[in-house]
């Protein structure tokens, strides 16, 4: 058993990764819930977000507060263009999972060729700051990126609970044809929301590029965690991702401190096999 | 399935190319040949294998490479570790494989709900799981595992030609059982899964069971085909083997050939690999991947239903299918003697709330063998969730419902199908790729008689000339006008031959002569023996065909009676008409 100070700074690193975690699964369990689309390229774009990040802050020497905007810019359109051939095609929920895992690959390999498979680490003035409280640390960008986390999620799930295009939204999704019927434009809509899940990727991207080393195979590791936490936190529930990567990266912080840092990616697959086993109605 | 080969052409089909492709080795070709037909014969498994379960029932599996993964570690390590001799290895690979798919099919298949995403992505997570597993402890332990000094069965006198007939025996057996899947009840069923699962259901199918069969009959091919691999390569690693082509190709391959029909993955294999052979070799593995991956979102856009359709369609136009000759239907099993005296139907005080809302309110009535009971009420009184509730689509929340005095408040759906009721929809519900025949087949296959297939097609082209559909026997559902699929819903009822069939508002949208004739076909099916619940909001049809009407309102049973004795009923006009009329 660690000692009570390695435990506790677990525990905070768990907590700061869990947050990173919420991020990345806000955009999925936005488009899975209220499109009905299950974005597998989510992660290889967070993944080419990060690259973008890095590539400009180290090679052309542009800082992230410049080129982020622009990344997030970039990546909503990408989303609604996205979304604009899933209409075109009438592409289902299957299929959609197949062009989404087909785009990550394509994406992996992209990033392979011209960053090859080395891993990259963006070193900035404030890779290492830290708060420091007693003996234990709280990295400053880790911090960052938790607050960033906690502001989407919670701007995300207010706005679909008190205003009129989220109420819509949801409406759209509970049942697409009386939506319709009462006026709501969910094919505009769903546009928006695309574009907004594909900018969220962007975002987790830049942090993940400050925070993380970066590696291509780093998309196939994220797919079972972050799939699992959106489960965990309810589909389309942008607070509940949160919450659910906040549960996750904690089991996985004290799952490495007290077992092996090895068997971390058994740990989401293991709550989340747990969790339909013991309540198949949770989903 | 209503295509009926006649035997000679299957067998030949079979042995000629199997005794050809046997013979290869024993030619003075190059090498490269044998190999390269090797790595066609590896996809082609790999591909029909994933096709038994995500083709046919549509639930997209993204877990090859994790069963892939298991064959493959145990055939490495029982035969370095252990010793233990080659061949011994496969079954045991097959054998771990298929329980961990049917392990994970029994997870994700209890889950009501987003049940196709969720199957999805666990088997993608599992993939990445057991890698984990694999890597982190002693079975391979990161360093990999070298299969050089294994003995391998001689035949010829060359292991290369051993693992040639293997890899040449194993995509024979994957698709002889992915057609023996397809013209069986499994694969029926199967693919009327995909079409609409709780149709399905409330038909008979056992959709729990046939998924789970089907994925753990799948995983097991992966599996097998994973342990002559091991030996195949003679070193494993498991970034080599828990790779993410072995989890796309197969899905590409089935997809772009066809994944509704057994050859389809194989002629998708054959292509894909060829032209990946002929554009994609030598270096930029990784750029090939991308360009597989490209072509892959192509073929779903363009191409969703493959290429076998096309070549179908030709070969049809060559072998022209013969339609089954009908023949006269059995009349329903009667029921055993001792339960012939009770209520056909009987519901006690049965309640359904969703949530806060109650949709019944404890109602109580009976059906009489041969009697028609027509069961009326405003939108909303709870008639459609009674329907619901005695087919088993879902559970009531108390109460008790009796099929000739045998419980069947708690039975699945399909358990209750098989008992000898059958329903209709309102709006209809045929399963959309099936043909006209193959819809009516289905009922009568998986109906309380549980015909085999010769007797429920040659019965399912009587029902389609009793209801008038018999010349669009080959279309698909969607050729028909809603007239015909209403009539549709009836023949599939009737197939089933139940002793209790409930109609679900029949008449809606038919006009007047249409009417007529519906009435006319619900008497005749009475006259066969057969009870029935008539939900109408016509209440000329009402009164005209039914022995007593019950009539609910707000989830609760309001009158039951003679259609006189109800029409007079001062609450039922109050509700009807409103109270000022009651009086």
């Amino acid at each position: 058993m660690p000692s009570f100070t390695l435990l506790t700074q677990a525990i905070i690193t768990g907590l700061l990764a869990g947050a990173l975690y919420g991020l990345l699964a806000l955009g999925l369990s936005l488009s899975w819930g209220l499109l009905r689309l299950v974005n597998l390229g989510h992660f290889a774009m967070a993944l080419l977000s990060a690259y973008l990040t890095w590539y400009c802050g180290t090679v052309l020497g542009v800082p992230p507060w410049v080129s982020g905007p622009l990344i997030v810019a970039v990546f909503f359109a990408y989303g609604v263009g996205l979304h604009w051939v899933f209409m075109r095609f009438g592409v289902t929920e299957m299929a959609s999972m197949l062009i989404t895992f087909s785009i990550a690959v394509i994406v992996e390999s992209v990033i392979q060729a011209i960053w090859t498979a080395d891993f990259r680490r963006y070193s900035t003035p404030w890779s290492n700051d830290s708060i420091v409280i007693g003996p234990f640390f709280v990295p400053t960008l880790n911090l960052a990126a938790c607050l960033m986390a906690a502001l989407l999620a919670g701007a995300t799930g207010a706005w679909l609970r008190w205003t009129y295009v989220g109420k819509a939204l949801r409406a759209g999704a509970e049942d697409a044809p009386i939506a319709a019927a009462f006026g709501i434009n969910h094919r505009g809509l769903s546009y928006l929301l695309s574009g907004l899940c594909a900018a969220y990727a962007a975002v987790a991207g830049i942090f993940i590029a400050l925070i993380a080393t970066l590696a291509p195979s780093q998309i196939w590791a994220w797919i079972g965690v972050v799939f699992a936490v959106v489960i965990i936190g309810r589909v389309g529930n942008p607070v509940g991702a949160l919450l659910g990567g906040v549960l996750i990266g904690l089991c996985e912080a004290v799952t490495m401190a007290i077992v092996n840092p090895a068997w971390a990616p058994l740990v989401s697959f293991s709550v989340l096999i747990g969790l339909l086993l013991a309540k198949p109605k949770w989903i | 399935m209503d295509l009926m080969p006649p035997p000679w052409r299957f067998w030949a089909g079979l042995v000629l190319p199997l005794a050809a492709f046997a013979a290869v080795p024993a030619l003075d070709i190059p090498a490269f040949y044998v190999s390269f037909l090797y790595i066609i014969f590896y996809w082609i498994s790999l591909a029909t294998s994933w096709t038994i379960l995500s083709g046919y029932a549509g639930y997209w599996s993204f877990g090859h490479a994790a069963f892939f993964g298991v064959g493959v570690y145990t055939t490495a390590t029982l035969t370095s570790k252990f010793g233990v001799p080659f061949l011994w290895t496969m079954p045991v690979a097959a054998a771990l494989a298929a329980a961990l798919g049917a392990f994970i099919a029994f997870v994700v298949f209890r889950v009501q709900r987003l049940k196709g995403e969720l199957f999805a992505l666990i088997t993608v997570s599992v993939t990445f799981v057991i890698s984990t597993i694999i890597n982190n402890t002693p079975i391979d332990g990161g360093s990999g595992v070298y299969l050089m000094s294994v003995p391998l069965p001689q035949f010829l006198g060359s292991p290369d030609v051993a693992i040639y007939l293997l890899g040449l025996g194993m995509a024979a057996l994957s698709l002889l059982a992915a057609r023996a899947v397809l013209r069986s009840r499994l694969g029926l069923g199967l693919l009327a899964i995909h079409d609409d699962e709780d149709v399905a259901e409330v038909k008979g199918v056992p959709t729990f069971r046939y998924k789970l069969v089907a994925f753990a009959l799948s995983s097991a091919i992966v599996g097998a085909v994973g342990a002559i691999y091991a030996i195949y390569v003679s070193y494993v690693s498991v970034d080599a083997i828990f790779d993410v082509t072995v989890i796309m190709y197969p899905v590409v391959m089935s997809i772009f050939g066809g994944s509704r029909h057994w050859l389809g993955p194989a002629l998708g294999a054959t292509i894909v690999t060829s032209a990946l052979y002929a554009f994609a070799t030598g270096p930029g593995a990784a750029i090939g991947r991308g360009a597989v991956a490209l072509g892959l979102i192509l073929v779903v856009l363009l191409l969703p239903q493959g290429v076998m359709p096309f070549v179908l369609r030709r070969w049809h136009a060559w072998f022209p299918r013969r339609l089954p000759a009908p023949a006269v239907p059995a009349r329903p099993a009667a029921a055993a003697p001792e339960r012939a005296a009770a209520p056909v139907l009987d519901c006690r005080a049965v309640r359904k709330s969703f949530g806060g809302i109650e949709a019944l309110k404890g109602v109580t009535l009976s059906v009489q063998p041969g009697e028609i009971l027509g069961l009326v009420g405003p939108n909303g009184s709870g008639k459609s969730t009674l329907i619901n509730a005695i087919t088993g689509h879902f559970p009531a929340t108390a109460g008790a419902i009796l099929f000739e005095g045998q419980a069947i408040e708690s039975l699945p759906a399909h358990r209750v199908a098989r008992l000898g009721i059958a329903r209709t929809y309102q709006i209809p519900r045929p399963f959309d790729h099936l043909s006209v025949l193959d819809n009516v087949i289905l009922a009568g296959r998986f109906g309380p008689a549980a015909e085999n297939e010769r007797d429920a097609a040659a019965e399912a082209m009587y029902w389609l000339g009793y209801t008038g559909l018999a010349r669009h026997a080959a279309d698909l559902p969607q050729q028909l006008n809603l007239h015909e699929r209403k009539f549709l819903e009836l023949a599939r009822a009737l197939a089933a031959r139940p002793r209790l069939l409930l109609l679900d508002e029949v008449l809606s949208g038919l006009n007047h002569t249409e009417i007529d004739g519906a009435l006319r076909l619900v008497r005749d099916i009475r006259e066969q023996g057969t009870s029935i619940v008539f939900v109408e909001h016509l209440m000329r049809a009402v009164v005209a065909l039914s022995d007593r009407v019950a009539v609910l309102n707000e989830g609760a049973l309001i009158a039951i009676g003679t259609p006189q004795e109800t029409m007079r009923d001062a609450e039922v006009i109050s509700v009807y008409l409103g109270v000022a009329h009651a009086s």
